[in-house]
């Protein structure tokens, strides 16, 4: 079990890739990228703040966790105490737990794929392994492939949630549930769908010219990036899917 | 073995621990962990008897805050990453969830559920 010790590729000082000096001895677009990611929870804090101080003012529904009988706009936590409401009026709870538990996981998935990514990038340079899964760890183009498309499964479930909505009748302009839900949620599968757009122009790359360990710098810029969309989700699924 | 590389060494010395990332068996330890948070996150949802309790809320809060803590320290690299970093992170956040609990009390979110409403 011998550990290989590597130079850092970010900010090895006598390296051709090493970043200019600075007065802080760190890259500048680390310190940018992180900046950014400071602003971008305030943007989603106050995007969670607005829908949670909507939470339960909608005048008509349909809502998150309750039934509700459009014929008598009355609301309930099932239907049985809905009493005597027509099929055609009643609206069931629109959150899908089960489907939105499935993309939460996918999401963490992805992941764990970009920090395997970034890995086989800063370890490009190494001298290849001979087990097959040792094979699999190393390959950059494997991982960020896997992130690409576990990111795309997400959107798609993103898709499907907000169509079958539509469906069943909320849109963005039906109450105040669904303008301050379509607005959060759609904002954060914008940067998702940012994330994946950056992945494949990374993928390009690396299919080019293949990604050294100089280009470390660049994958985990896009790592955290695509981390802070990880960790936006995880708190929009506990105050918004699953607190009542 | 190839999952036994770290990334421990560094041109600059004295940010030696600054750049250093986990091993790869890390990453996938982190994953477990996250998906058994995940996990039992949606299975006290199907609890009523939990989602009923006063448990119910302080209980999610505290696993997001968890698996939020862990993506960030691990995967982000935050708890081996440059205390500059950290700060440019942190700040903003706090400043945020500040906010967050400033405009609950303010729509009287916080009140209610305090006891504090009016009335």
């Amino acid at each position: 079990m011998a550990s290989v010790a590597k130079t850092d590729p970010h900010h090895a000082g006598d390296a051709p890739h090493a970043h200019p000096p600075t007065s802080t001895g760190l890259n500048h677009r680390k310190i940018a990228v992180w900046a950014f990611i400071g602003s971008e929870c305030m943007l989603f804090v106050s995007l969670i703040s607005t829908y949670l101080i909507y939470k339960g003012k909608s005048l008509a529904g349909p809502y998150p966790h309750e039934w509700w009988c459009r014929a008598t706009n009355t609301i309930a936590k099932s239907a049985a105490e809905l009493g005597q409401c027509a099929p055609a009026e009643t609206f069931k709870p629109i959150l899908n737990i089960p489907v939105t538990s499935a993309s939460t996981f996918v999401l963490l998935m992805s992941s764990l794929a970009m920090v395997l990514a970034l890995a086989a990038v800063e370890n490009a340079d190494l001298p290849m392994p001979s087990g097959a899964w040792d094979r699999i760890l190393r390959s950059s183009k494997t991982w960020l492939w896997m992130t690409a498309i576990l990111g795309t499964t997400f959107l798609g479930f993103q898709a499907y949630e907000f169509t079958s909505f539509v469906h069943e009748g909320l849109t963005i302009r039906t109450n105040l549930f669904g303008s301050s839900f379509f607005t959060l949620t759609g904002f954060h599968g914008a940067h998702v769908t940012v994330g994946v757009l950056w992945l494949l122009a990374l993928l390009g790359i690396d299919y080019k010219r293949g990604l050294k360990p100089a280009d470390a710098l660049n994958v985990d810029i896009a790592a955290l990036y695509w981390h802070f969309v990880d960790v936006v989700w995880i708190a929009i699924f506990t105050l918004i899917y699953l607190i009542q | 073995m190839a999952n036994e590389v770290a990334h421990a060494a560094d041109a600059h010395g004295a940010h030696a621990d600054d750049h250093f990332h986990p091993q790869w068996s890390t990453y996938w330890k982190v994953a477990v962990v996250l998906t058994a948070i995940t996990v039992v996150e949606v299975w006290i949802y199907y609890i009523p008897s939990f989602v009923a309790s006063k448990l119910f809320v302080p209980s999610l809060l505290i696993m997001s805050a968890v698996k939020f803590a862990i993506v960030v320290m691990f995967y982000m690299h935050l708890k081996y990453d440059h205390k500059l970093f950290r700060a440019l992170f942190t700040g903003p956040l706090l400043i945020a969830i500040g906010t967050l609990f400033g405009l609950m009390f303010l729509f009287g979110k916080l009140a209610i559920r305090l006891g504090l409403g009016a009335g």
